[in-house]
């Protein structure tokens, strides 16, 4: 007579036991991997986070396009681009230590909880061992801490909030896209160079992380050059028409109008100003001028003739005439019929970086990779020697201070670069106050 | 006191915008019944028909220029607009000079189609329905159109300039005894609030000296009763549901120099018209319009530095502020009929 020992009640525990198994998210169930999603198969799966709708979508589909174009020179395909002209030489062309280079896409919304949930989902459901993308500071804040809990790599897109590497840096996450600090530094003298010391200046600034780090380092660096903050203005992000904030700049005695907008704000806030006539007047003696500390061309372009003579910032631009730069333009150019921005390229830079790391550290352990990347020095991607310093996570890099073109030959053709200002220009101590409170920490491999 | 003259200025345009929106959406409601959420996108589809028709304008014949190459080092594709070619160089800029306001001849027959198709095609499906689905149906609409406007021409606002003569600002100050440059405003505000008035002024007196005018203004306050007399009052409100669309429409086109249009501005627009027509009264034309302009000044007093060192944050919440004031102490609305919307 045979007894069976199973009840009841042991089965509903075996299954519960067993239920709560599966159901666990992969990144707390990564024990018999030494990091999260670790590659198998011949594959490894990279996640692409950007915004394919709302404001930012053109931005986005040209993240993405730098995207794939970065696939398919990393597997070996196309031209092979900055992978040439790169000056480390661990890339083969055969994908990412052996496995070809696979990718998913998420569609941040620029909203900060979209972007979670994409990003979240990439890695659980489609196992992506790293991260990247985003077109707003807020975006990558909040998808950068996602990545250190969940134990991957986060290699941010288009964000340039001192926070970003500043109160908010992450182990796990690295920016190759300058900030706005350096975006003061590189400015500053050049404005001081042409419009002199003394001046008024008078800010609108988007009411969010990036608005209130990029005003404040412009601030510090005009008034260290001689120039008077008049008065800075919250801009709440929603606003489209902007009258009413720039109506009562010319009676506040300013002389000089800084836009700390991007995007959609930056094009109706400088429409408004234009529209005002406000570049047409003398005030203090002076003739009034507006600037626009970080410029991106896609945008420069809706606000067509507005731009003009303008001064601003950016990353990189397709016009620069280094063989990285070249061979990227060339290789962007070709797939697809016009010049990359600068968010492409810098989401292409971030990809090959990450690529880069994983050879050289023979592995996807978002630990050995974190530390192929800090400290690692290189050339040949566009901005000349750059360094991923160790203690923040920032590359720094040359700057680019440009200028609205006056006689544009083609609709590409809106930004010209005044000045590359050297690194050594726009450098800072990792423990400098506009970057202070926040702690690394230690890398999260998400075993 | 200059300031306050600027801002009052500045609610002037804000307010032809919003009342302009508010005007045809509550004359959809007072007419058919309709709660149309889909309203802005008709605003923002006026504003694409001005960016279609600059396109259509700067349509280019290409030539090779072999002195000059492009950011591949190909030779330079030289583009010039066919009405360059066709009509000269100086006449065919003109032409591309004044595309918006050429705009609003284009707009017209296109948005009037639009208004058609949009009540013969779905809305008058939804005229038996709760208030609930005809939002969310309409609401739906709005979100298509809008996502095939992006389709189409991506998610960037898109440059549509002013013509020439109408750049640069005028210095009211100097006109009313203040220094130089204390109260200035862009021509262009000056000609969008000119031509809201016009157009309001058009509707109005569509509807109260034309015949046709007369027999809507009858249905709107007794459908039942003008049908039966004979009269084909559908057919009626479908042409004013076109009328509706295309002040929706113009209003979109002549904006377009004040702000870049993208895919979004009709949602930016929406919800601020409709809270317009709510605290004006759920269909009364004059009530939209005083609604509009009166939300728009006091958005621009609101963003005032002094008003805002106050109570920060108050330009973002002033309008919903005043309709729930309004709401509780009037819940038809400043103008609406008793017993409309007031449960």
């Amino acid at each position: 007579m045979s007894h069976n020992k199973t009840t009841r009640r042991g089965l509903l525990k075996g299954g519960a036991v067993v239920g709560a198994g599966l159901a666990m998210p992969t990144f707390f169930t990564s024990q018999a991997n030494a990091y999260t999603n670790a590659p198998s198969g011949g594959k490894v799966t990279l996640g692409f986070n950007v915004p394919q709708t709302g404001p930012y979508a053109d931005e986005g589909a040209d993240e993405l396009r730098a995207y794939e174009l970065a696939v398919e020179h990393l597997n070996g395909g196309g031209d092979g681009g900055m992978m040439n002209t790169f000056s480390s030489n661990a890339l083969k062309g055969n994908g990412i230590l052996g496995n070809k280079v696979a990718f998913v896409t998420g569609d941040t919304q620029t909203k900060s909880d979209a972007a979670r949930a994409s990003a979240k989902s990439m890695i659980e459901k489609d196992g992506a061992v790293m991260i990247t993308g985003g077109s707003s500071s807020g975006v990558a804040i909040a998808v950068q801490g996602l990545c250190q809990e969940a134990g991957v790599i986060f290699m941010a897109g288009l964000t340039h909030s001192n926070d970003t590497t500043g109160k908010d840096k992450k182990a796990n996450g690295f920016r190759h896209f300058f900030n706005g600090y350096m975006s003061g530094a590189a400015l500053a003298p050049v404005l001081e160079k042409m419009y002199g010391k003394d001046r008024r200046a008078y800010h609108l600034t988007a009411d969010y992380t990036w608005g209130w780090t990029q005003q404040e380092s412009i601030q510090a660096a005009t008034e260290a050059k001689g120039w008077e903050t008049v008065n800075n203005v919250l801009t709440p992000l929603a606003t489209t028409d902007f009258s009413s904030y720039v109506a009562p700049v010319l009676n506040s005695g300013a002389d000089i109008l800084v836009l700390n907008h991007y995007g959609g704000n930056m094009i109706n806030s400088l429409t408004a100003a234009v529209q005002f006539g406000l570049r047409d007047k003398v005030v203090n003696g002076n003739n009034f001028e507006i600037v626009v500390p970080l410029y991106s061309r896609l945008m420069a372009k809706g606000a067509g003739e507005n731009v003009k003579g303008i001064f601003g910032s950016t990353n990189w631009h397709w016009s620069l005439q280094d063989e990285g730069s070249k061979a990227f333009v060339k290789s962007f150019g070709t797939k697809y019929g016009f010049p990359p921005s600068q968010a492409a390229h810098t989401v292409y830079c971030q990809t090959l970086l990450y690529a880069d790391a994983c050879e050289r550290a023979g592995t996807h352990n978002p630990c050995g990779v974190g530390e192929a990347l800090e400290g690692f020095k290189f050339d040949g991607l566009g901005n000349g020697e750059t360094e991923y310093r160790a203690e923040d996570h920032q590359c720094f890099k040359d700057v680019l201070v440009v200028k609205g073109k006056e006689n544009p030959t083609s609709e590409f053709d809106v930004l010209e670069v005044v000045e590359v200002t050297p690194r050594a220009q726009v450098e800072y101590a990792p423990d400098h106050p506009m970057f202070a409170g926040g702690e690394l920490g230690k890398c999260n491999p998400g075993a | 006191m200059d300031q306050i003259i600027l801002q009052l200025l500045n609610g002037l345009d804000k307010g032809s915008a919003y009342a302009l929106i508010a005007l045809g959406l509550t004359l959809i409601f007072g007419t058919l019944g309709v709660v149309n959420f889909a309203h802005g996108a008709l605003f923002m589809i006026g504003a694409f028909c001005s960016v279609t028709l600059q396109k259509i304008l700067m349509i280019s014949q290409i030539t090779i220029d072999e002195s000059k190459t492009d950011f591949l080092g190909n030779a330079l594709k030289v583009k010039t607009p066919y009405v360059e070619v066709w009509f000269g160089e100086a006449t065919g800029q003109a032409i591309i000079d004044w595309s918006v306001p050429l705009a609003i001849l284009f707009a017209i027959p296109i948005m009037l189609f639009i208004g058609w198709a949009m009540e013969r095609g779905l809305i008058k499906h939804f005229y038996n329905r709760p208030h609930a689905d005809q939002i969310l149906v309409t609401f739906g609409l709005a979100i298509v159109l809008q996502e095939v406007i992006k389709q189409f021409y991506g998610a960037n606002p898109i440059p549509t300039p002013a013509p020439d003569v109408f750049k640069g600002s005028f210095d009211f100050g100097t006109m009313l005894g203040f220094e130089a440059n204390k109260i200035i405003y862009p021509f262009w505000r000056i000609v969008y609030f000119v031509f809201s008035v016009i157009i309001i002024s058009g509707v109005f007196s569509f509807l109260r000296f034309t015949t046709f005018g007369m027999v809507v203004r009858a249905g709107m306050v007794d459908r039942e009763t003008v049908g039966l007399l004979g009269i084909n009052i559908d057919k009626r409100f479908t042409i004013m549901f076109g009328v509706a669309a295309a002040v929706a429409g113009l209003a979109g086109v002549m904006y377009t120099p004040i702000n870049s249009p993208n895919y979004h501005m009709g949602m930016d627009f929406l919800v601020l018209s409709f809270v317009v027509v709510v605290v004006g009264g759920m269909g009364s034309l004059p009530g939209a319009i005083l609604a509009g302009f009166m939300l728009g000044i006091l958005e621009s007093f609101a963003s005032m530095n002094e008003i805002k060192s106050i109570l920060p944050g108050i330009d973002q919440i002033i309008i919903y502020l005043v309709a729930i004031i309004i709401l509780l102490t009037r819940p038809r609305g400043l103008m609406g009929k008793k017993g409309v919307m007031e449960d």
